[in-house]
């Protein structure tokens, strides 16, 4: 939580004359994405000190010249709303509970446990940006984030983002529904980073590699000791989206036991880890995808009827690719484009034939294989344009014409075969099963050509 | 460019070639285990029972071969910065050199059975981590991405071996400005 308003980093400050904790925090800080500065004594803090400049500072109670309680004063008088933490040798009550008083925040005693120092300055900055937090601030920020990954123009793609845009704003649940690589996870990213939550995390579960007993853990953490193997306190999904989204991936393939679980996180809110008894509290939007026909799986009795209603509030049905032909030659170059940079290799187009082939084939495993299938294509493209031999597709006898009855079907497979045999008619004629005379008959009955 | 290995009082052999097999798939770069001496000595303070890791990087960079390259310390002794109780490892950030070490990253360190398995991973996500530092990269926010600082040596295990995409932007575009540069 390294975020103050209007998402700078947070400014630190570290006051202390031992330069090896002067160096040591400032990049402790510096690493944890904080801008942080150094001074070694009063004198030099406070020529760096302007109001506002600094969100904390870290304060030695013992300095050179003026001490450091001294110098809270001097601070707080310079710029009221700065953090002051004192670093203190040794654990001094008495010096800790006066500057409290005086309004420290806190004091931390040297050497500094690492988790103590991340929490307490992870806290401050959670207060200091919760308390300057301004609503209308953040409503003026209606970038749309992540949505220019998803490439389409026709209809059914337009349809989507329109869905996204309206949804993304809200705190509803949202089912994506879409065949395996249509880029389910993609479009739930999509509506996090478009959604008040996205300064939090997105937390995805794959439900699909879930086995039945790793279910519960993998959703509500669990408790050290809580079964054979729980060495640790472990945090489960749902308490790590805390604030922003989860998204349950092939959530039709959940276990009847963990719907019942997952029903009563969606209404309570509220859970304990296994093997604990502490009511865990979180704050989540959930998005589901699935590509099973959950539908059905309610009327077979496989799917609970209550938690699909629960999930099914905001649906987005993502076409596959077939059934959006007209976008393929947008994503091939997409693709090319980002995958040839990507290993720095001057490949700029495609072939025509190459083209037709990739508009032509049915791509059932849709944008995911068609990623798979440019990225190694780029990879072993001779020349500056992807040929039908770099791709690994089959070749367009398995290509889905656009007219698919029989004798448009058995037209493309004639011809595939007669290329793939160097039109050697007596070959052909075998591989199709039928004697050289129909063969000739059909070619020119069809028309082909070498 | 190229990543350096050193081992500094490390014994596990197997384990540095696998850590070395994990940095180059990771980082799509060459690593070599590099076979010099380091003395530790000086960086031990024997109050703390701890070794200075600020001081073992200022050896490293008087140790790197050439500028095109990085080096990672891997070593199985408790480090330190002077105002924190432990590091797991420390880095240059944007800089040649960091160093990891394994000793709070073993379960029999918490009284639980050796599990070398879970060490080899723990390793290679710290390792992985603190290289990311000197790429550039600042902790992240996303609890699975490995740039993601956990204090904890079984929240460790919380997050993955891999880059978030963030990150791994960033990764990607300074490790292209530094191709530039050489």
């Amino acid at each position: 939580m390294n975020l103050t308003k209007n998402d700078k980093p947070a400014s630190i400050l570290v006051v202390d004359d031992e330069l090896s904790v002067r160096d040591s925090l400032t990049k402790w800080f510096t690493e944890d994405g904080y801008k942080a500065d150094a001074a070694s004594d009063a004198t030099e803090a406070l020529k760096k000190l302007k109001p506002g400049k600094f969100d904390i500072i870290f304060l030695d109670i013992k300095l050179p010249g003026m001490d450091g309680m001294e110098l809270q004063h001097r601070i707080k008088s310079v710029d009221p709303n700065a953090t002051i933490i004192m670093i203190t040798a040794y654990a001094s009550v008495d010096t800790a509970v006066k500057s409290l008083k005086e309004g420290a925040y806190d004091y931390v005693t040297k050497p500094v446990d690492p988790d103590y120092l991340s929490h307490l300055v992870s806290n401050v900055i959670k207060q200091r940006r919760l308390a300057s937090e301004n609503i209308q601030l953040r409503e003026q920020i209606q970038e749309l984030y992540e949505i220019d990954q998803i490439i389409g123009e026709s209809p059914a793609m337009l349809k989507v983002f329109d869905l996204i845009k309206t949804v993304a704003p809200t705190d509803t649940t949202v089912m994506i529904k879409g065949e395996s690589g249509t880029g389910k996870e993609l479009i739930a990213r999509a509506i996090h980073s478009n959604s008040p939550r996205r300064f939090f995390p997105i937390i995805t579960v794959n439900c699909g590699g879930l086995t039945e007993g790793l279910t519960e853990s993998e959703f509500f953490g669990h408790e050290k000791g809580a079964f054979t193997g729980a060495q640790y306190r472990r945090k489960g999904k749902f308490e790590m989206a805390n604030g922003g989204t989860i998204f349950l991936d092939e959530v039709g393939n959940i276990d009847p036991k963990s719907q019942t679980d997952l029903l009563r996180v969606i209404e309570t809110k509220q859970f304990t880890r296994v093997g604990g008894d502490e009511i865990i509290t979180v704050d989540f939007r959930l998005i589901c995808a699935t590509n099973r026909d959950l539908e059905l799986a309610v009327k077979e009795g496989k799917f609970r009827e209550d938690l699909y209603y629960r999930l099914n509030v905001f649906s987005i049905s993502i076409p596959p690719l077939r059934e959006r032909r007209s976008d393929i030659p947008l994503l091939c170059n997409y693709f090319l484009k980002k995958l040839a940079a990507g290993i720095n290799k001057p490949v700029t187009g495609f072939s025509s034939e190459a083209m037709e082939q990739l508009k032509a084939y049915p791509w059932p495993g849709n944008v995911r294989e068609m990623r798979n299938a440019i990225e190694r294509a780029v990879v072993v493209a001779k020349g500056s344009a992807i040929t039908v031999e770099d791709l690994p597709i089959p070749p367009s006898s398995k290509a889905v014409p656009e007219d698919q009855s029989l004798e448009s079907v058995e037209r493309v497979h004639i011809k595939s075969i007669l290329d793939q045999m160097g039109w050697n008619i007596t070959r052909s004629a075998e591989i199709l099963g039928i004697d050289r005379a129909t063969l000739y008959h059909k070619i020119e009955k069809y028309g082909l050509r070498k | 460019m190229i990543l350096y290995i050193l081992p500094l009082r490390f014994q596990d052999n197997a384990l540095l070639v696998d850590l070395s097999s994990t940095l180059s798939e990771v980082f799509k770069l060459p690593v070599s285990i590099l076979q010099r001496t380091l003395p530790l000595d000086e960086g031990y303070d024997p109050v703390r029972n701890q070794f200075n890791s600020s001081w073992i990087l200022s050896r490293l960079l008087k140790l790197t071969p050439e500028e095109s390259c990085k080096i990672i310390g891997v070593t199985e002794v408790d480090l330190y910065v002077p105002v924190l109780t432990f590091v797991f490892g420390e880095a240059q950030v944007e800089g040649q050199v960091a160093v990891v070490s394994s000793y709070r990253l073993r379960d029999e360190l918490y009284g639980l059975p050796k599990n070398p398995e879970r060490l080899k991973e723990r390793l290679e996500k710290e390792a992985i981590h603190e290289l990311g530092h000197t790429f550039g990269l600042i902790h992240c926010r996303d609890p699975e991405c490995v740039m993601h600082s956990y204090t904890y040596a079984e929240e460790i295990d919380f997050k993955s071996k891999n880059f978030c995409t963030s990150c791994a932007a960033l990764l990607k575009s300074k490790k292209n400005k530094f191709n530039h540069m050489i």
